[in-house]
């Protein structure tokens, strides 16, 4: 297995070779050993400040990040765009070399326009993970997402994974398709026509609009969140119909015969994407996908921090 | 030049013996003492010692074995490219004499970094060192083993290499010259 990634930066999963999806995936397993240990902190980036700018809101992804770079003991800056210059008209290069003046090694960005990463990458000095941007890509969640499936299922290769909901406004569903696919599964989109991104079968998966069918088809579900927040214009008639047509419930999931992984990059919008009971019943897996969100953003941090070319 | 024998298979299984022969000398029946091997080669030298005292005592799976990787706590991060091993070790070592067991003893640094990782596991009362192969006067560390099975003087241009049965092959040491 290859001992280093072969890029500098994590701007998305695109990017990745296979080999380095697998050595993130090998390494996030050692850091998911050490997050359970009495004493969950290790010492390796004790020289390392990571700057954590967040242009648009999160929770979990901001704290899973946060999370991980303390337990390996970098110095950790803290910045969101509601309390900072940007408000005042400042640049995004601007911004962020003004903090990379004070000497931080490593940028963890999450912003609201597509391929904002990608523009950093090209203007300044520092290693950048990308934590969302936009529509585009997310790639850490795509890789615990792997991490999950291969934890449960023993590998990622040949398995079905059907990615259901709102696909043209998600950068989950992206990220997740270049990553499962480069790792040898099978992907498959299911949602409802204005919600399909046009010629998506030209990235290689399968398209399905009906539920039951592609439940049919799949062994792990990822239901993705209906985002409120990105419906400027109304994609379906209401949250009922939807929830109707493409909502998973108990009723649904044991007609099925057979059991399938469910998961959710959260946050879960209850009783619309997903019931409750299906939240919270044993086929979800969706609390085991934090917690590894923490080891695989570990593992991502030490490789990217720990290269030695640079 | 050609590879010098250190150790044959025979030696090899001598010495083995009479580092556990010394172990038993100070840790009795093992009641409160935990073997922790350290990553990648000690853990071949940890189970083997084990399983010799196993025998000696006989006490069949009496001796509790622990797998530790060091590598979150080396100092030489972004100088190499480290990847990490697994850790296996499901006992807690709060008040239990530790003995880390490595196949060589060179620099010292990755004991130190054992030591390090070794205290997120807990508070032993008492800690030891083993080692098969003491590399002797390349320390840059203040670190000595208690339990040594075999001390050569060598060269920073040498390398010591030792393979195990369980790798497939034969127990062996040898002194290595690198070009």
């Amino acid at each position: 297995m290859n001992k280093k990634l072969s890029v500098k930066h994590l701007l998305g999963i695109k990017d990745l070779t296979a080999d380095d999806i697998s050595l993130i995936l090998a390494t996030a397993d050692q850091f998911k050993e050490v997050i359970n240990r009495p004493i969950k902190k290790v010492p390796s980036l004790r020289d390392i400040t990571i700057a954590n700018l967040f242009f648009e809101n999160s929770t979990r992804t901001r704290l899973s990040f946060e999370l991980a770079e303390r337990r390996l003991s970098a110095d950790v800056v803290n910045f969101s765009a509601a309390t900072s210059s940007v408000k005042k008209g400042e640049t995004l290069i601007d911004t962020v070399n003004n903090i990379l003046a004070m000497k931080v090694d490593l940028v963890v960005m999450r912003h609201a326009n597509p391929g904002a990463c990608q523009f950093l990458s090209r203007h300044i000095d520092s290693k950048i993970v990308n934590a969302g941007d936009g529509a585009h890509e997310h790639p850490t969640q795509a890789l615990l997402d792997a991490y999950s499936i291969q934890e449960k299922l023993g590998s990622v290769a040949g398995k079905k994974v059907v990615i259901v909901g709102d696909i043209l406004h998600s950068r989950v569903a992206l990220s997740n398709i270049f990553c499962l696919q480069k790792l040898g599964a099978e992907v498959m989109v299911c949602g409802p026509r204005t919600l399909m991104p046009r010629h998506i079968e030209s990235l290689g998966v399968r398209v399905e609009y009906n539920l039951r069918k592609a439940l049919e088809w799949c062994d792990v579900a990822n239901m993705l969140r209906i985002q409120l927040e990105r419906q400027d214009i109304k994609f379906f008639p209401s949250l009922r119909e939807y929830s109707m047509q493409y909502g998973l419930d108990m009723n649904l999931l044991n007609s099925l015969g057979k059991e399938i992984l469910i998961m959710h990059p959260g946050p879960i919008n209850r009783g619309v994407e997903i019931t409750s009971e299906v939240a919270d019943s044993s086929q979800s897996i969706i609390l085991d996908q934090v917690e590894n969100g923490v080891a695989v953003r570990m593992a991502v941090l030490y490789l990217l921090a720990g290269r030695t070319d640079d | 030049m050609a590879p010098r024998l250190l150790l044959s298979p025979q030696q090899f299984e001598i010495t083995i013996h009479r580092l556990c022969r010394q172990l038993i000398e100070i840790h009795d029946e093992f009641q409160d003492s935990v073997i922790i091997g350290l990553q990648p080669r000690g853990i071949y030298m940890a189970h083997r010692i084990a399983k010799t005292l196993e025998q000696i005592l006989n006490k069949p799976a009496g001796i509790a074995v622990g797998e530790l990787d060091v590598t979150f706590y080396r100092d030489d991060f972004r100088r190499k490219d480290l990847v990490p091993n697994r850790t296996n070790i499901d006992f807690v070592i709060e008040n239990k004499n530790v003995i880390l067991v490595d196949d060589v003893l060179y620099t010292g640094r990755t004991i130190r970094a054992g030591l390090d990782a070794m205290m997120a596991f807990g508070r032993p009362k008492d800690v030891e060192l083993l080692v098969l192969v003491d590399r002797r006067f390349s320390r840059n560390l203040p670190i000595q083993a208690k339990y040594i099975g075999k001390t050569v003087d060598t060269m920073a241009s040498e390398k010591v290499k030792v393979e195990w049965k369980e790798t497939g092959g034969e127990d062996h040491v040898w002194l290595l010259t690198q070009d």
